[in-house]
């Protein structure tokens, strides 16, 4: 048998493949738009004050103006610049919910890995648990430990985490399953290899994708649980000025008319998600190609 | 049949048991003091221990957790720390309300996306199918008080068509109910229409690759014809699972729904409970709510068996 090309350009052919499959994004529009959505709320959140055309905290105007030339979207229930606020609204969800979604997809694949590879009683074991997670609405758990707990930045960051972290252990776990009736994984064995070289080395980088995959679309979610927990009451506390507390402060005001201190926030809410999922979507495609 | 529907109902009692477990552990063993947490910062020490002696937060963990565990068979999950009343009457009424709620949301998304699902599958790849496919997945992501918020303020507010408050006046009719609840049962149906719509597209495009349906074209059957015999109870096998598992997790997102709409149901009763921990009625709450999504993916289940035999003889 001839010795077979040095490690060195089986790398280059790697970066090669990775340049191409970046390539390919980027000509998909959904996931241009999405970048440029996502990365807006990014440098605002970041730029924060220095740029908004009022103090979001601060400056205390007439209540209830409606959108006009001086306030474009208008001010709210204690007269603060709603498009101010708006802006700098991101900050707090842009920090807890990458965090969440990092914490729930790295104990998800641990997970989904451990039980992928050893199947047998410790996958039944962990599968039944997983399973009873899976049949309650995260909201709901997430509720119910807040109010036990109290709640806090922190707190919000761990439940959150926590409650995904079923939901990717079973998508990891099934890309495992998959992976380990591969010959490569055979031939470590035979190697000798241990169970955990396996699942580090060979397993994991082949299952990387979904992995990847998973945390953009765990990201979308962690905003939209977030969103849906501080409107609850639960999540980000006053006085941010975070879009699900915004709308949870001024929702009241609607029926008489007053709607936008509740509806810039929500559409801040849902142009970012929407911004996040296009970029999974796409990734998404990327990967099954 | 019989085998399977035992093995069923007892991996569903192992998930509920599992599921009043997972409650009992947050609720007792995680680190906090109940009796701090409902009489509030402020509060003497000795009024917070007298309220764990009654509570029975003292107790042994093990013979709590007997308690709570006996709560799940007897159907007795004590009192609510608010009013002092029994708890599941006022759950039962108030899962009645959001039922009602729910069957009007799925019912209006359920045929649409029923019908969109199959449309995309026939039609893959076109601009058709990529719209019905863009509109769920962009729909399903944003969350229901959001797309509330918004079908107040433009339907609501600047038009005026529907009443922003779900609540019906007192001896409404059951048209007038419905218009009153029309918005809030929306808000929800948009949420599930990508779901539901991407797994029968799933489903579709799966049947109409199998040989059978080729079989059934190529002996001359109508397209029409080749759907309604062939395609339907097969490619709707992967929708009816997961309306099944919507039904559970339609509780979470009711809560947001209710509170904008001000609709008095589980998710308005929750939230109370929530913000007078009221621990009992939320424990109770939560652990009822599993029942249902039990239910739910076991009847889904068996009408899966129904349609395909061969879910049945399936060992997992």
């Amino acid at each position: 048998m001839a010795v077979i090309s040095p490690t060195v350009d089986i790398r280059s052919e790697r970066a090669q493949a990775r340049r191409e499959s970046r390539a390919v994004l980027f000509r998909k529009p959904g996931f241009v738009v999405g970048l440029v959505i996502l990365g807006m709320w990014a440098f605002l959140a970041i730029a924060g004050q220095a740029i908004t055309p009022y103090d979001p905290f601060n400056d205390f105007a007439t209540g209830h103006q409606p959108p006009g030339p001086e306030h474009l979207f208008g001010t709210d229930r204690l007269g603060r610049d709603v498009l101010s606020r708006v802006m700098v609204g991101a900050r707090d969800v842009l920090i807890v919910a990458p965090l969440a979604a990092i914490l729930g997809v790295t104990a998800g694949s641990l997970l989904g890995l451990i039980m992928g590879y050893y199947r047998g009683l410790v996958d039944d074991l962990v599968s039944r648990i997983v399973e009873a997670f899976l049949s309650l609405p995260v909201i709901l758990v997430a509720l119910l430990t807040l109010v036990v707990l109290g709640t806090s930045t922190l707190v919000v960051v761990l439940v959150v985490g926590i409650l995904f972290t079923p939901i990717v252990a079973r998508t990891v776990r099934a890309a495992v399953q998959t992976e380990r009736q591969l010959d490569y994984v055979t031939a470590a064995k035979l190697r000798g290899e241990s169970g955990l070289y396996i699942m580090a080395r060979e397993i994991f980088p082949n299952v990387l994708g979904p992995i990847v995959v998973e945390l953009t679309v765990r990201f979308g979610f962690a905003i939209f649980t977030v969103a849906t927990l501080s409107f609850l009451g639960v999540g980000i506390q006053p006085p941010s000025p975070d879009w699900g507390l915004s709308v949870s402060e001024e929702y009241s005001n609607m029926i008489s008319g007053k709607w936008w201190p509740t509806f810039f926030p929500a559409l801040a809410i849902a142009s970012c998600i929407v911004a996040i999922n296009l970029i999974a979507d796409a990734l998404q495609s990327v990967a099954s190609e | 049949m019989t085998r399977w529907l035992l093995r069923r109902l007892v991996l569903s009692l192992i998930t509920l048991w599992l599921l009043a477990t997972l409650v009992f552990i947050i609720t007792n063993v995680l680190p906090n003091d109940i009796g701090r947490t409902i009489l509030g910062p402020f509060a003497p020490q000795e009024s917070v221990d007298a309220l764990n002696e009654r509570l029975g937060t003292n107790d042994p963990l093990l013979e709590q957790y007997l308690r709570s565990m006996r709560s799940l068979v007897t159907f007795d999950f004590g009192n609510s720390f608010q009013s002092g009343q029994p708890v599941l009457p006022t759950i039962l009424a108030a899962i009645g309300r959001s039922g009602v709620l729910a069957a009007f949301a799925l019912a209006l998304t359920i045929p649409i996306a029923i019908i969109a699902g199959l449309y995309a599958g026939r039609h893959r790849g076109q601009p058709s199918d990529r719209a019905i496919v863009l509109f769920g997945l962009t729909f399903s992501s944003i969350p229901e008080f959001v797309i509330g918020t918004f079908l107040v303020v433009v339907v609501g507010v600047q038009l005026g068509l529907l009443p922003v408050l779900a609540t019906p006046p007192p001896r409404a009719g059951i048209l007038d109910t419905a218009r009153f609840l029309l918005m809030p049962a929306l808000a929800m149906a948009i949420v599930y229409f990508g779901y539901i719509a991407r797994m029968t597209r799933a489903g579709t495009i799966e049947v109409l690759e199998s040989d059978y349906i080729r079989t059934a074209t190529m002996k001359g059957l109508t397209t029409t014809q080749t759907i309604r015999r062939h395609v339907l109870r097969n490619a709707l096998v992967p929708t009816v699972a997961v309306i099944g598992v919507q039904i559970g997790y339609l509780f979470g997102g009711i809560i947001g729904v209710e509170k904008i709409f001000n609709y008095n149901g589980m998710g308005q009763l929750m939230l109370f409970a929530a913000q007078r921990k009221d621990i009992p009625v939320l424990t109770a709450g939560v652990i009822v709510i599993g029942i249902v999504y039990m239910l739910a993916t076991l009847a889904a289940d068996l009408i899966i068996a129904w349609m395909n035999p061969r879910a049945r003889l399936e060992t997992h």
